[in-house]
């Protein structure tokens, strides 16, 4: 993502890309011993991902009699089912992918107006305004518990998913500002003086030449938004108290604990937790690298 | 505001002139941009936050209004041996999300891209990163809930793999126990936050130009010698980001704690920002949980001032060369 923070990749030549040179060089046995220990943390780092989808295949009997380890005898689907069934899963789905993407939305636009008043338009004690946006990050959030319960309360906002839309805004277009600001304060002088010349004003620049140029940025920043506040807790645990109005973290961690809780279904409500969002990385994967090497401009 | 310094352009630079980098667009112009973000950051972060300093001066359990003590809080704070302790558990949770990430993720990020990425084809690489990454996008609860399943002492995952291989021995209340508990959670912490740098860094790593590695070779520099001078000097931006962003996290550490000990045993887990979501929550302290979470930020908005500050220095170094 933050790639694009620097602008040595804007100035490279395009003949260096041009030369992959890679791939037939002569592996030596060294190479294979760092592949292999590259794997090796590979599977290490995946096993606990394994462990969820084979218990979640399991019926509880079965797991009682073989543990944890064992592949399930039998494609057992109840403890899905029964976490589907029970927690109304689409439901949160949807309250999840709206809460996120309204999110991811609106903080990639206050992060890109933000940076371009710091970054390109180089306002005075810029390097302040950003620590002071930043302290959205830096806050512990249960400091913003009780002064928001009493401040959406008293709007009507409080159990309403707009309270934790705007609260996400704020600190996730936090961290944008801090990144893009950086980006577009290295942005091509040249491009900008063009368009200046052209007679486009600040708002026509902003909109036809700085936004498509750094779309790349967006892009990742918009998928950042987007998985961090799909993971998010806290908050929504305690500005959504409804449980129609609840995301997927929160209708999973209020189950644990829940006598329906048995070890599989507990496995299964991970695996569901956990899909939607590993759907979106696989998804994205490739503009999370693409955005970051097409950052150069054209 | 250059054209009134036309005769001095370079003092004018090294002064930093209020000038865009948009010809003829004075910075103060840019001002109108400011304010849809900046509004909601005072609604939402700085009325809270001003909120909670006011709080600190008081005794206030949630129900009758809050009651003016003075220092009472902060003097309270200074001698409170469990604010300590947590604040000694935040240094377990820096060398955990911070440290030992971004090292590892440098020199994994530079094998992945110089090595395996080369040698044995981008596609491996990219999948690679990706399994590395899979933890991040786990959210926390969940990968607690995960995790504790995992380590929990009757039938647990590792307890029997640990049967399994004749270790039985070495089975442990992992998370149960004081002496065990802390290192633990920074295990997990290192499997949750290792992907975050080697996805910034292997971006970053792009950047690099192939010849001037070809040449630092022709040269006679050795892997380390290329990797220390060439890559890290490089991708030294994104460095400072996933430390900056690392830290504060470290520092705010909550989710895991909530979800996998409480705290506990004891106090042997507990965090700045645990403690203070249970004295606002639990004891209905607010006035003392409000302190503590006012502290916390304090040492995190200096941190983040050091950072920003140092990093901005860099930056401006750059630009003069």
């Amino acid at each position: 993502m933050s790639t694009t923070l620097t602008p040595q990749q804007t100035v490279l030549p395009p003949k260096n890309v041009t030369k992959p040179r890679g791939g037939m060089k002569k592996k030596t046995a060294g190479d294979w011993a760092i592949l292999a220990v590259a794997i090796l943390l590979g599977l290490l780092i995946a096993v606990p991902f394994f462990l969820i989808l084979i218990n979640s295949f399991k019926s509880p009997t079965d797991y009682n009699q073989s543990g944890p380890l064992s592949l399930p005898t039998e494609l057992y689907v109840d403890g899905i089912v029964n976490f589907w069934e029970r927690v109304n899963f689409p439901e949160k789905l949807w309250n999840s992918f709206f809460i996120s993407s309204v999110v991811a939305v609106l903080a990639v636009g206050i992060s890109m107006l933000n940076a371009f008043a710091l970054g390109i338009g180089r306002v005075k004690g810029r390097t302040w305004i950003v620590l002071v946006v930043l302290l959205a990050n830096m806050l512990p959030q249960e400091v913003l518990l009780y002064p928001l319960y009493f401040m959406f309360k008293s709007v009507g906002l409080y159990d309403n998913q707009w309270a934790v839309i705007i609260i996400f805004v704020v600190i996730q277009s936090a961290f944008g500002t801090y990144l893009l600001a950086s980006v577009y304060g290295t942005f091509p002088k040249e491009i900008l003086e063009a368009a200046a010349i052209d007679g486009a004003n600040r708002w026509t620049i902003l909109w036809r030449v700085v936004f498509p140029i750094s779309r790349p940025t967006l892009s990742v920043l918009l998928i950042f938004f987007f998985i961090w506040t799909w993971n998010e807790f806290l908050i929504p645990l305690t500005f959504l108290v409804s449980n129609a109005a609840q995301t997927v973290p929160v209708s999973i961690a209020v189950l644990q604990g829940d006598r329906m809780m048995d070890v599989t279904t507990t496995s299964a409500s991970a695996l569901l937790g956990l899909l939607p969002t590993l759907i979106f990385f696989l998804i994205f994967q490739r503009t999370l690298t693409r955005g970051i090497t097409a950052g150069a401009v054209k | 505001m250059a054209t009134a310094l036309p005769a001095a352009p370079a003092r004018a630079r090294q002064k930093r002139p209020a000038q865009s980098l948009i010809p003829g667009s004075r910075s103060t112009a840019f001002w109108p941009y400011l304010i849809p973000g900046l509004a909601l950051l005072t609604v939402i972060i700085l009325v809270p936050l001003v909120w909670n300093i006011y709080l600190t001066f008081t005794s206030y359990r949630g129900i009758r209004p809050p009651e003016w003590i003075g220092l009472d809080n902060w003097v309270k704070l200074a001698g409170d041996q469990t604010f300590w302790t947590s604040f000694g558990n935040s240094v377990a949770m820096i060398l955990a999300m911070v440290i030992v990430p971004t090292l590892l993720g440098l020199v994994l990020a530079a094998m992945l891209f110089d090595l395996i990425g080369k040698k044995f084809g981008g596609k491996l690489a990219s999948f690679l990163r990706a399994t590395y990454y899979l933890p991040q996008i786990l959210p926390a609860v969940i990968a607690a809930i995960v995790i504790g399943w995992i380590l929990r002492p009757q039938n647990g995952a590792l307890n029997q793999i640990l049967e399994g291989i004749g270790l039985g021995g070495l089975a442990h209340n992992w998370l149960g126990s004081p002496d065990t508990a802390l290192p633990s959670i920074m295990v997990i912490m290192i499997w949750v936050q290792l992907g975050y740098p080697i996805v910034i860094f292997m971006a970053a790593l792009q950047r690099v130009d192939p010849e001037l590695y070809e040449a630092a070779e022709l040269d006679g520099a050795n892997w380390f010698q290329r990797f220390r001078a060439i890559t890290v000097g490089i991708i030294r931006p994104e460095i400072f980001v996933v430390t900056l962003t690392c830290t504060i996290a470290a520092l705010k550490v909550f989710g895991p704690i909530y979800a996998l000990t409480g705290g506990g045993p004891g106090t042997s887990t507990i965090v700045p920002a645990y403690y203070a979501y249970s004295e606002f929550f639990q004891s209905q302290q607010v006035g003392y949980g409000a302190t503590i979470a006012t502290a916390l930020t304090i040492v995190i908005a200096a941190v983040s001032i050091v950072f920003v500050i140092a990093q901005s220095r860099l930056e401006r170094k750059d630009e003069e060369r």
